[in-house]
């Protein structure tokens, strides 16, 4: 009888004895789920995905989970979601039907921004390459750049499928791409500031002339999603999600399903995403010299990203005579409406009368519409050379 | 394919294609204005 108890008791004792002995990674990813906690509550940073990523790494962690075995919680979510992409997609669905697209078809010429803002992409391939990762690690390490996570889970998880890329790669991906995200009001105001000078900084932009009428914000979406597909098919269920959610909010004829998009669907598919992420954190995978990496190289992305549309802002200052303010070319980035309204926020620092935000905001969604091209193009070139 | 010249043409390809599409969606957007502008109700729906 007393033996009985004993090993009862010595049962309920074993996550601890696995803790002494070989608990170490799971320790630290503990104290990382804690300080996502943190950075989620306190500072307020991406808090809808940080933490049920924070606590799917925090279940995935604690000794003897079984969360991610074959059956567990977890890895019906990520099986159910992520394996097949559905949740990255359900959320764009959502993003595409929060975007407002009129100022960008109010001056459709800054859609261009939406170009330059992906050069960290490529550049970080490159980077990727050099620093020995396989082509499908640099190219998943590279979507960093698009400053969209449902972009790098999508493309990611596409590889670890195929087993391209180990499927921890893909948490820490995802980690990376939205930590980076909420930081680019830390990131962006120095570069902007480094790369301009005060008087470039002072330029006052007229406001966008002529409104846009319904037809054309309806055609939009249906065009650019016919455009994609014949460009860069491999692309189109990004791009197609995106345009069918600004679809439905355009039309006016589905409010419902609009609002069910940017609200429940969007929701639901974000807790469910974050934590099945988090459940890919398991010490022992993720806590790698590659993730390291992976952290280092993110950060190159998004702000050669940055570099690349200051840039254009500054060819295209000198090409205006003076009209054109270079600031703006910080918003052709995936971070919307962030990264606009921190183009609009330097702008006024330095010259009170300066309203950049309309401006501003047609680079960032030209940013959006870029981001997911450029990773349409690169998965459609992935195919064409044989890769995938 | 080594891996620079994978990069190399990721780099070329991929931004010059991202480059060429978004400029073509520009001419697309003109297009679109032009072909269906604002008519003056609606003008009047959002003054």
């Amino acid at each position: 009888m007393s033996g009985a108890i004993l090993s009862a008791l010595g049962a309920l004792l074993e996550g601890v004895r696995f803790l002494f002995a070989h608990g170490g990674p799971n320790v630290i990813m503990i104290a990382v789920a804690c300080a996502m906690f943190w950075l989620a509550i306190a500072k307020r940073v991406e808090p809808l995905l940080l933490l049920p990523i924070a606590f799917g790494c925090l279940l995935v962690n604690l000794p003897l989970s079984e969360v991610m075995a074959p059956g567990g919680v977890l890895k019906t979510l990520y099986d159910f979601g992520i394996g097949n992409e559905l949740f990255p997609l359900l959320i764009f669905v959502g993003i595409g039907s929060m975007t407002d697209f009129t100022p960008l078809l109010a001056n459709p010429r800054l859609l261009l921004f939406g170009a330059a803002g992906q050069l960290g992409i490529f550049i970080t391939l490159l980077l990727a390459l050099g620093l020995g990762f396989s082509k499908e690690e640099a190219v998943s390490v590279a979507a960093i750049g698009a400053c969209d996570g449902p972009t790098v889970i999508f493309v990611s998880n596409m590889f670890a499928g195929m087993n391209k890329i180990p499927t921890a790669m893909v948490g820490a991906l995802a980690v990376a791409a939205y930590s980076y995200m909420a930081l680019v009001p830390v990131i962006q105001p120095p570069i902007m500031r480094l790369l301009t000078t005060r008087k470039e900084r002072e330029v006052q932009m007229p406001s966008p002339k002529g409104k846009v009428s319904k037809a054309a914000l309806i055609a939009f979406p249906v065009i650019v999603t016919a455009i994609t597909g014949i460009i860069a098919p491999q692309g189109l269920p990004l791009m197609g999600m995106i345009m069918l959610g600004n679809f439905m909010k355009v039309s006016g004829v589905v409010p419902r399903l609009a609002n069910a998009a940017e609200n429940e669907i969007a929701n639901i598919a974000t807790l469910f995403l974050g934590l099945a992420i988090g459940g890919t954190m398991a010490g022992n995978q993720f806590l790698t010299r590659e993730t390291l990496m992976v952290f280092g190289l993110g950060l190159a992305a998004i702000t050669i990203d940055t570099v690349g549309g200051i840039l254009l802002g500054k060819l295209w200052y000198l090409l205006s005579g003076g009209k054109v303010n270079p600031l703006v070319g910080a918003a052709g980035i995936s971070a919307y409406p962030m990264a606009a309204r921190l183009v609009q926020n330097e702008g006024q620092r330095w010259n009170k009368r300066n309203y950049l935000l309309m401006h501003a905001m047609a680079a960032n969604t030209g940013g959006q519409i870029g981001s997911v091209m450029a990773a349409a193009i690169m998965l459609s070139l992935l195919k064409g050379l044989g890769v995938i | 394919m080594n891996n620079l010249t994978f990069g190399i043409t990721m780099l070329v390809v991929g931004m010059g294609g991202t480059l060429a599409t978004l400029f073509l969606l520009t001419l697309v957007i003109r297009a679109l204005v032009t072909l269906f502008p604002v008519r003056p109700n609606e003008k009047e729906d959002k003054g």
